[in-house]
């Protein structure tokens, strides 16, 4: 029923800095308004939303804003970089099953700010499952991330050397972004082996940026998406995963910790597609921290286990790799917004237009957060 | 940002664990129906769903799964005493149950070594009280 029958038209995006002046309210706006601008469509025919739980702003204070119409679905996704691709394919869903007509999904984000990191608000009693590591000072998700790493590392044999290469990699792609948080400033692997650790075997550059900024996409179903004039990205397959004994951000207690959710998704996008790992042109993969790069690599079927850092260190996620991924620069190095940027890249991908464009993509991955419940798009071209 | 260690609170169903805490006792939860051990502690036996549980005690050994060192910025608490390391130890009876705590060396001279530390290595469990109710279980290297 979902299959190739809905897609993205428009894409619309804010500046990216330490820190914009206007409110999450403002910037949300200024996204979605570009991004129905992008697509050729009139704000009053919106009638369906997507955000994240983690989003400050109410759909109806978006919608009085932007002059909605009479709106038919809305729906939040949890988890935070978790989210993006299921607040998508939850309203893809509702245009496919005839609830809504045109869908709106955005994330608005002010994280330039060092006192708006959510660990430091960590309080005096934990009630949550964080209660379980935050008393024994694994606080913030660099280390509930650098744990993972150490043990793969450990297991396979690799270093920080090896590790290195994510953040170099993705470093060169957004030098190439004009609009890259980080388009200016060249990263070597000597500047990552001598900076600052964050959480060992993590660096500075291991963790994603702080910043500021929104981001809005425009879905309709693929037969109003050929009246418009933007080449649309079908959204193909669409697949949320949770694994057994998952437990967020903390996965330590399956059976084997390295085995994330992503597994979980990776097999039912699949199962879902008419195509497989090889046919991928371009991947977005969710990159909070950059050990999520090598673990989703093997999940989703692109290098074997204990292999993707090889792979990775040999060339395979560059520009003119294997699989080249986070061709804007991704989470380490345009902008943190939750993903959102991961998903207008994969659209960009399609529609020929980054500014690291992959030959004739037709095939374009989206992936979300490896340490917490998650989804996935696959994109497909015309 | 808070001052002190933040302290977990206690639901009905963890109060097993806590208690033999505070007596430098490991306990692990299982089923009381099918005896299925798990961690962290809940209300349902998955396998079963039985609602009933028991405590057994461990003998507290365990080996070292994985492990960070984390360096600033932290909360004041853990960055007064950072870098420190903290461990993901699996228990030796049961060793998918896997427990965080902190890891210390046996001899203060070795403290900040953290390159002596290695994943597979043996660790025992002790207790460090951080309110009335809460004894933090960390682990000791040999
Ligand atoms: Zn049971």
């Amino acid at each position: 029923m979902l299959k190739d029958s809905t897609a993205i038209v428009g894409i619309g995006q804010t500046e990216f800095a330490k820190r914009l002046e206007e409110s999450e309210l403002e910037l949300a706006c200024r996204a979605i308004n570009n991004a129905l601008e992008d697509a050729g469509i009139e704000a009053k025919e919106v009638d369906a939303l997507g955000s994240f739980t983690f989003e400050e702003n109410d759909e109806f204070e978006v919608a009085r804003n932007l002059g909605f119409g009479e709106l038919h679905f809305w729906s939040q996704a949890p988890y935070g970089g978790g989210a993006s691709c299921c607040a998508i394919g939850q309203v893809a869903l509702s245009i496919a099953s005839g609830i809504s007509e045109v869908g709106v999904v955005w994330r608005a984000r002010k994280r330039g700010d060092p006192k708006s990191r959510m660990w430091s608000h960590t309080e005096d009693k934990v009630d949550d499952h964080w209660k379980w590591s935050r008393p024994s000072g694994l606080v913030r998700p660099a280390d509930e991330s650098s744990m993972l790493m150490r043990r793969y590392m450990h297991q396979y044999g690799y270093t920080r050397e090896d590790l290195s290469f994510v953040a170099t990699t993705l470093r060169k792609y957004a030098n190439k972004n004009s609009v890259a948080y980080m388009c200016e400033k060249e990263l070597t692997q000597e500047d990552y082996m001598n900076a600052r650790m964050i959480s060992d075997p993590l660096c500075l550059y291991d963790n994603c940026l702080e910043s500021d900024g929104a981001i809005a996409v425009v879905l309709v179903s693929s037969k109003r998406a050929e009246k418009l004039d933007n080449k649309p990205a079908l959204i193909h397959s669409f697949s949320q995963g949770m694994s057994s004994e998952h437990q967020l951000m903390t996965d330590y207690h399956g059976k084997d910790p390295l085995k994330s959710s992503s597994y979980v998704t990776a097999e039912n996008l699949w199962k879902l597609s008419d195509y497989s790992p090889q046919d991928v042109d371009v991947a977005q993969i969710y990159d909070a921290f950059s050990p999520m790069i090598p673990f989703s690599l093997e999940a989703y079927g692109f290098c074997g286990e204990g292999k993707a850092l090889e792979f990775i260190s040999e060339g395979g996620i560059a520009e003119n790799g294997e699989i080249p991924v986070n061709t804007s620069g991704g989470s380490l190095s345009e902008v943190y917004l939750h993903g959102m940027n991961l998903v207008v890249e994969g659209v960009r991908q399609i529609r020929g237009v980054s500014t690291s464009q992959i030959a004739n993509a037709k095939v374009s991955l989206v992936t979300t957060c490896d340490a917490t419940p998650n989804g996935a798009i696959l994109f497909k071209g015309e | 940002m808070i001052k002190n260690i933040p302290v977990p609170g206690i639901e009905e169903y963890e109060k097993g664990f806590w208690e033999a805490a505070l007596e430098s006792k490991l306990v692990v939860q299982h089923c009381h129906d099918c005896d299925q051990p798990r961690f962290p502690p809940r209300p349902m036996c998955p396998q079963c769903h039985c609602l009933e549980y028991t405590w057994n005690q461990v003998s507290g050994e365990g080996e070292i799964w994985s492990f960070v060192v984390p360096r600033p910025p932290l909360l004041p608490v853990f960055e007064e005493i950072s870098p420190y390391a903290v461990g993901l130890v699996s228990i030796k009876e049961y060793p998918l149950i896997r427990m965080i705590g902190r890891l210390k060396f046996n001899n203060e001279q070795n403290e900040d070594n953290f390159e002596e530390i290695i994943i597979g290595s043996e660790v025992q469990v002790s207790f460090q009280k951080i309110s009335e109710e809460i004894c933090l279980p960390y682990w000791v290297m040999g």
